[in-house]
């Protein structure tokens, strides 16, 4: 079972920290490229229904992105806090990376925010576009920086080792390392797949809750155009991803797989079900289906791929956790799939906004995406072990020297402190959605925007904008 | 001709460390002025000022932790492990400080004297130990080859706890001196006080630590007192004292701008006095830049990003605080 060693410690917590990091940054990079659309489409068509979208969303974006920060802030320090070795010796690699991120995208991402929530009234709609494209495009180059570096810690290339420690020979290399292009174009489509989900779980709500109105009728419609788009090419995506882990890390997929041996001549077949056994290296209660497991990751009838017998005890990450969950991620892609055709369906029948099953089946799929992506990450992760640069440093090589009454203290600490504050911002959140998208160009705005006087504020800022003094005539 | 990289990273960290002390303080100062503005509208237009700005100014120090990992790894290692607690609580008060911007508007009727608390708690908390990890710093650290070899409470002592409370004063005055210029009447009249209040303590501050030092360490004494540097370095303390007498003259009538950018300018003389007391020191009292510096390739790589992207990062802060120039009057929205 778990020793509370510092090695231990330290992993929890990161685990733990990074899980809540990722819930925000997911939904940042979903809405901030919804909101660039939804801004485009106003300039565009000048119909009063995106801009109130818009400031809808952005009160959500707002405070999301402030927990994205915060959260965020955290897992750059860690790094030093925690994996000090790990960062002796790689950082002359991952810091880099991790600086880019910081000139590239983060001050992008803050530098325009400002002009995006507050600059309503002190620029041009041209330009308030624009700074909503650079906070979008932030949140792009972002992403790619980070995963680069993430990349590179599951399949490295480009360096060598000297003096101790690993020396960056060839940037190219590093940066478009073998797993990166999959990783990043999987991680992309997770965003804006988990975004859309998000936005359709509202919609739903608010048409099953009686707030039939054209704004709630358009986030919906667009929010299902999405996820029947991304949701069949992320199920594509996945599946290379997976064949490219297979080439590079193979350990990994036989854990995915709960795959220990093979006999000469004999096919793989596909394990739905079953319960790894990491102490007797079987796969016990296993529901197979025979061929299909060499059909997926081999694209023939009788090809084999290793299994984890193949590899030493201490080198097999753990099968019974990354095994589970995987199916959970794929499981959800199914619905995620069936989510996006049942909702074509509906709209060529005609019934889209008004199928009662159906808004509740979005209802209910809206965090689906955030689960996948969480359960997406701790297969990774988790199947990469022991390593944290794969088969170059041990993860037990990397952790800081601290004792472990101070690493279980700091783990508690947040522990408390992220369970209470990111807790009661999702609350928040999730109220704000409930509420649905109010009519804010009107003059009787600011009344409905303050039920009991409560004060707007400049995010929610919408009882301010009055888009006729921003587009002539609009 | 080759360039001396590590030199010039350290400049470049540096220079990213100063730009988060000076942004970063005044939106910190706001939170530490909070439980001396009991107004719920004052405290709104306090907010309002920096709510457009605020994260961007944090951003300096992913920044300064980033350009550290990049540049001098086994510093960023040693010196994080070392001052493990001071930094978790550190951040723990600017998790509690970001979040409270946000949710202090978005809370319900109840629980927005919550965030309020939250918001002055993150603050003062965020500073302090910032304070705190400088005195530690300044002080030393126990190392040998890659390791820090000291305790989980090293970093704590008497002289620790005093940089905590100067950097929270600090701050103070750069809130104080930044709602000067952002605000009118009976809140700009407060701030005013609280500035004339706020210079002399620091000042103060400043002093003994600048005491406490040289006394406490005798390689920064013998880099202060001996000839001829006594004489290269004497203008650092005088322009202090001149500073802050000008600051104090200009604190009345309608002072505009002059007292934050004077305040700016003290700040800026007692981290160059903390230069020149460390250099060459990235790990005190005994690794100096160029022994943690990273691999060649590394620092290359890093500096044509620098070099190329932070006079963009610039030019667009820059025309964001011009976007929102002005004194902000409203406390129910930006106009
Ligand atoms: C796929 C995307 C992604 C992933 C895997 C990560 N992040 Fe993140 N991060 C973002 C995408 C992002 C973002 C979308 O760019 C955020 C969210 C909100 C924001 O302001 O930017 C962000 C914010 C953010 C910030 C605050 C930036 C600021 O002050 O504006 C820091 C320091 C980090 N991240 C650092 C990390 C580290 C060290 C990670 C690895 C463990 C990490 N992030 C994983
Ligand atoms: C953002 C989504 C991510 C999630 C949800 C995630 C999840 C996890 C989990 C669950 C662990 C613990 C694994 C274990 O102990 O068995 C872990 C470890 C780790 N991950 Fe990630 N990870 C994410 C992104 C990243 C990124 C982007 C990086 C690097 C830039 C990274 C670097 C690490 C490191 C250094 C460790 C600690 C060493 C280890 O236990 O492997 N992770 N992560
Ligand atoms: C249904 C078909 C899917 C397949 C076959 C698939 C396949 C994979 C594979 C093989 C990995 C591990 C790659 C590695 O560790 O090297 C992975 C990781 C991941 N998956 Fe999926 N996936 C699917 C659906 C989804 C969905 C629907 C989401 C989220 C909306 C998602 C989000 C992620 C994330 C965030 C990661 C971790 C980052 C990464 O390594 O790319 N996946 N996926």
């Amino acid at each position: 079972m778990m020793h509370l060693d510092p090695l231990t410690l330290a992993r929890i917590q990161f685990g733990f920290t990074v899980s809540f990091h990722i819930v925000f940054p997911a939904v940042t990079i979903g809405m901030a490229s919804y909101l660039a659309v939804l801004e485009a489409l106003w300039l565009i068509r000048k119909d009063a229904v995106y801009v109130d979208l818009y400031h809808f969303w952005s009160k959500v974006f707002a405070v999301n992105f402030a927990m994205g920060v915060v959260s965020g802030l955290v897992m750059a320090y860690q790094f030093g806090t925690n994996w000090s070795y790990f960062s002796t010796y790689a950082g002359g690699i991952t810091g880099p990376l991790l600086a880019y991120e910081a000139l590239t995208a983060f001050f992008l991402e803050a530098g325009f925010l400002g002009v995006m929530l507050f600059g309503w009234k002190k620029v041009g709609p041209g330009l308030h576009f624009f700074a909503t494209l650079m906070v979008a495009a932030g949140t792009l180059i972002s992403m790619t920086w980070i995963l680069a570096s993430n990349s590179w810690m599951q399949t490295p290339q480009g360096y060598a080792i000297e003096g101790g420690r690993m020396v960056p020979v060839d940037w190219w290399q590093i940066i478009f390392n073998p797993s990166f292009p999959y990783r990043l174009l999987h991680m992309g489509l997770a965003a804006y797949l988990a975004t859309a989900l998000y936005v359709a779980a509202a919609g739903a709500w608010n048409l099953l809750h009686g707030r039939d109105n054209p704004r709630v009728r358009t986030m919906f419609s667009m929010a299902m155009w999405m996820v029947l788009a991304t949701a069949p090419i992320q199920i594509l995506a996945g599946d290379q991803h997976g064949l490219n882990t297979l080439q590079y890390q193979p350990a990994k997929i036989a854990a995915v797989e709960g795959h220990w041996s093979n006999t000469p001549g004999e096919s793989v077949p596909l394990i739905l079900f079953g319960w790894p056994d990491m102490k007797a290296a079987v796969t016990r209660d296993a529901v197979e289906i025979p061929h299909l497991g060499s059909l997926i990751l081999t694209h023939t009838w009788d090809g084999q791929i290793r299994g984890l017998d193949d590899f030493p005890p201490d080198e097999r990450p753990n099968s019974a956790i990354v095994f589970w969950t995987f199916r959970v991620m794929v499981g959800l892609g199914g619905l995620m799939l069936l989510l996006g055709l049942g909702g074509a369906w509906l709209r060529w029948r005609g019934a889209l906004y008004r199928q009662r099953p159906f808004l509740w089946f979005a209802t209910a799929m809206g965090p689906s995406g955030i689960v996948a992506i969480l359960a997406g990450w701790m297969t990774t992760e988790i199947g990469r072990q022991p390593w944290v640069v794969y088969n170059v440093m041990l993860t037990a090589q990397g952790v800081s020297d601290h004792s472990a009454l101070a690493m279980s203290a700091s783990l508690l600490v947040f522990i408390v402190l992220y369970v209470g504050v990111f807790g009661i911002g999702i609350t928040y959140l999730l109220k704000l959605m409930a509420r649905g998208p109010d009519r804010q160009t009107g003059a009787t705005a600011p009344a409905e925007e303050r039920p009991g006087g409560r004060p707007s504020r400049p995010l929610s800022a919408a009882p301010d904008i009055d888009p006729t003094a921003i587009i002539p005539g609009g | 001709m080759t360039l001396d990289l590590p030199l010039i990273w350290v400049l470049i960290i540096a220079f990213g460390l100063m730009m988060y002390v000076v942004m970063d303080g005044f939106d910190l100062g706001i939170g530490i002025l909070f439980p001396f503005v009991p107004r719920r509208e004052d405290r709104d237009i306090m907010v309002n000022t920096v709510a457009p700005v605020w994260d961007g100014n944090e951003t300096w120090l992913v920044l300064g932790g980033g350009g550290l990992l990049a540049g001098f790894p086994l510093a960023y290692s040693v010196l994080l492990s070392a001052l493990y607690i001071p930094l978790v609580l550190m951040l723990t008060g600017l998790i509690l400080r970001g979040v409270a911007f946000e949710f202090r508007f978005k809370a319900d009727e109840a629980h927005r004297p919550f965030w309020s608390k939250a918001f002055a708690f993150g603050s003062y908390t965020a500073a302090f130990f910032q304070g705190a990890a400088l005195g530690a710093f300044i002080t030393g650290f126990k190392v040998t080859g890659p390791s820090y070899r000291g305790g989980a409470l090293d970093w704590l002592s008497a002289f620790s706890v005093f940089t905590g409370l100067g950097v929270v004063v600090a701050y103070a005055l750069l809130g104080s001196t930044w709602l000067t210029m952002k605000t009118v009447g009976q809140l700009q009249a407060r701030m005013i006080v609280a500035a004339r209040w706020i210079t002399p303590v620091l000042l103060a501050g400043i002093v003994i630590v600048s005491l406490w030092t040289p006394l406490a360490h005798g390689a920064i004494a013998a880099r202060w007192f001996s000839a001829p540097n006594i004489y290269y370095f004497a203008p650092v303390p005088i322009l202090v004292v001149l500073t802050a007498w000008q600051l104090l003259v200009r604190l009345n009538g309608e002072p505009g701008a002059v007292p934050f950018l004077l305040t700016l300018f003290l700040l800026f003389l007692g981290y160059s006095g903390l230069a020149i007391s460390l250099w060459p020191n990235i790990i005190p009292p005994a690794v100096s830049f160029r022994d943690a510096a990273a691999p060649e390739s590394s620092l290359a790589f890093g500096l044509v990003g620098v070099v190329l992207i932070v006079p963009v990062i610039l030019i667009y802060t820059g025309w964001s605080y011009w976007v929102f120039r002005g004194k902000v009057t409203d406390s129910e929205g930006y106009h």
